[in-house]
């Protein structure tokens, strides 16, 4: 099949619309998504609130049952996911932008100025996120969900600075740029007007890794017992879940939904992030 | 080779010096009084109390002025004193590590070792074969994507609470010693499968499709469209395909080390496995913050260590870091 040759636009949508990896990717996030922003309307209990009998397993009145305190499962599973959401979007993003602008200015100006930012990178990368999260959230007294997702992004940007420096020094030998700097233009300028737009599926690709890297690392904070101190997560509802013994009483409507969710949610993404990279690569494609 | 070790050596170097000044600088610039918070939260008479308060705050060195504090920090580090601990008052924080650390070892190394030997051979076993790209991989990705403890209550309660074939608490039974007899060994190892097992799945998902994927890039690359064009069997164009992509699949596992010792952490807590991470959660509850920082040194430092020893292997598996020309 030969793709229609009118805009370089089309060529992309073609391909992309038939790769099943991204199709399927794109359908998970986005029923996801759509569930995070309806669910609590869908829903009349309240987070906290005794909605009915404890330990009711799933019922046409409690949709995911209700847990050992009588709350509502379906009620904390649709406000955790929005907390995944947020996470994703501000942990992610913010690793994401961090990473670029580290990642930029050691690709782009090179020598002294990538010799030591690419020890910085290296040295952050070395020592575990967790480890470091750990630290500062348990002397946090408050936590939100948004502290969360600053301090994950904050630790999380030397993935995004490798593969964004890389992919500018690659870039950087190019006559384009050269031309650029003919024109005199600043380097900041080049950055952002000649060599971020080329890299702009690289970016985003980063960007899909970095939300599903920061979901997962809320998630296990949250799980420790170090997550936001107000409110509700996928990752808190499995620690109540646990110190509840919902494993031995076999509450497992407690449990399941919220892993399931960040399961597929984050496996969705990755999924997402080799389909694209199977259309902005052509080599890659199946054949 | 040598330039190689001493640049890692070197960022080894300065990591463990970040490492040791966020454990000194968050406490300090903090909200909130530390001792306080750790006093208030481990339940003990007011005469022990005032003990444990006087240590602590001589502890935390908050008398002195600040480049004081973090010079004694630094040599109270190389003296091996890491503070003592609130939650088994007075027991030193590193003889409570030390006690820990055996059991994350028995986790860690071979659950690490065997799914990236797995991982990466079903990886390049189901590169481009459509077949297993439709059915078993997409399961994989769900792998890589699930939460260490998630799959770890899953398992528990399935195969430990609903079919009642494994304990799901503790690294041996209750009734026992730790000793050399053969009732003990199927003890432990009975304790240890699940956990295992959890972190081993979880890995191997990773594993098998980062090198997936990279078979299929190198298979693209022109010395193996060459080597097809000169005839050479399939099974030969993979082999090497296989040896090319083996390289950034051991620098993965420098990578993603890290995150592999966080999901051991929270395996632990979910099967109360006697190692760092049930040890953090008990460090946790009870506001022990010498035990948190002790724990958090202890993995930077054994992800380093860790770090050094992959170093070495890429040292040996990649001639051209021996020749001085640069590897990674």
């Amino acid at each position: 099949m030969e793709p229609p040759q009118s805009k370089e636009k089309n060529e992309f949508f073609y391909f992309a619309l038939r790769n099943n990896k991204l199709v399927i990717g794109l359908i998970v996030v986005f029923f996801f998504l759509v569930f995070a922003i309806i669910g609590p309307f869908l829903t009349e209990h309240d987070l906290n609130e005794r909605a009915g009998p404890r330990n009711q397993p799933p019922s046409a009145e409690y949709w995911f049952g209700t847990t050992t305190f009588g709350q509502d499962v379906f009620t904390q599973f649709v406000y955790g996911l929005r907390a995944a959401f947020i996470v994703g979007l501000v942990g992610g993003g913010l690793a994401t932008i961090v990473g670029m602008m580290v990642g930029f200015f050691a690709g782009y100006h090179g020598g002294m100025v990538d010799e030591l930012l690419n020890m910085l990178t290296n040295t952050v990368i070395t020592i575990p996120k967790l480890a470091v999260l750990l630290v500062i959230a348990a002397y946090l007294t408050v936590r939100g969900v948004i502290h969360e997702s600053i301090v994950i992004g904050l630790w999380s940007w030397p993935w995004a600075a490798r593969a964004v420096r890389s992919q500018t020094f690659s870039l950087k030998s190019r006559n384009f740029i050269d031309m650029a700097r003919m024109t005199g233009m600043s380097s900041m300028k080049i950055i952002w007007t000649e060599i971020a737009p080329n890299m702009m599926s690289y970016l985003f690709m980063t960007f899909v890794l970095q939300f599903g890297g920061a979901v997962l690392a809320a998630a296990t904070l949250d799980f420790i017992g170090l997550g936001p101190t107000e409110g509700i997560s996928l990752g808190l509802m499995m620690q109540h879940s646990f110190n509840w013994s919902a494993i031995q009483l076999g509450i497992w409507w407690w449990f399941v939904p919220p892993g399931a969710a960040l399961a597929l949610l984050v496996g969705a993404m990755y999924l997402m992030n080799v389909g694209l990279d199977e259309v902005f690569n052509p080599k890659l494609r199946e054949r | 080779m040598k330039r190689y070790f001493s640049r890692k050596v070197f960022i080894y170097i300065l990591t463990f010096f970040l490492a040791v000044t966020i454990d000194w600088l968050v406490p300090r610039f903090m909200p909130g009084n530390p001792v306080q918070n750790m006093l208030s939260r481990a339940s003990i008479q007011s005469d022990a109390a005032e003990v444990m308060r006087g240590y602590y705050t001589k502890a935390f060195g908050l008398d002195v002025p600040l480049w004081q504090q973090y010079l004694n920090f630094w040599q109270a580090i190389f003296h091996g004193d890491l503070g003592v601990s609130v939650y088994m008052f007075p027991e030193k924080v590193t003889n409570v590590i030390f006690r820990a650390v055996p059991y994350d070892l028995a986790l860690l190394v071979p659950s690490v070792l065997l799914s990236w030997i797995a991982g990466n051979k079903f990886g390049a076993f189901a590169a481009r074969s459509r077949w297993l790209d439709n059915t078993i991989l997409p399961i994989t990705y769900l792998l890589r994507a699930t939460p260490y403890m998630w799959l770890a209550i899953l398992m528990a309660w399935s195969l430990g609470i609903v079919w009642g074939i494994f304990p799901i608490s503790g690294a041996y039974s209750f009734s026992m010693q730790p000793s050399f007899s053969f009732a003990f060994l199927v003890s432990f190892l009975r304790h240890w499968f699940l956990p295992f097992a959890s972190l081993f799945i979880v890995q191997f998902g990773g594993w098998a499709i980062g090198m997936r994927n990279m078979i299929i890039y190198e298979l693209e690359e022109d010395y193996s469209h060459y080597l097809e064009s000169l005839g050479a069997p399939r099974s030969l164009v993979r082999k090497y395909a296989f040896r090319n992509a083996m390289l950034p699949q051991i620098t993965g596992l420098a990578l993603r080390l890290g995150q592999v010792v966080a999901g051991a952490l929270a395996t632990e807590i979910v099967f109360s496995y006697p190692g760092i991470g049930y040890l953090l959660l008990q460090a946790i509850n009870n506001q022990d913050y010498f035990l948190i920082q002790g724990c958090f040194l202890f993995i930077v430092i054994g992800v380093l260590l860790a770090n050094f020893i992959i170093d070495v292997v890429y040292v040996i598996v990649d001639p051209r870091t021996r020749q001085g020309m640069e590897g990674t």
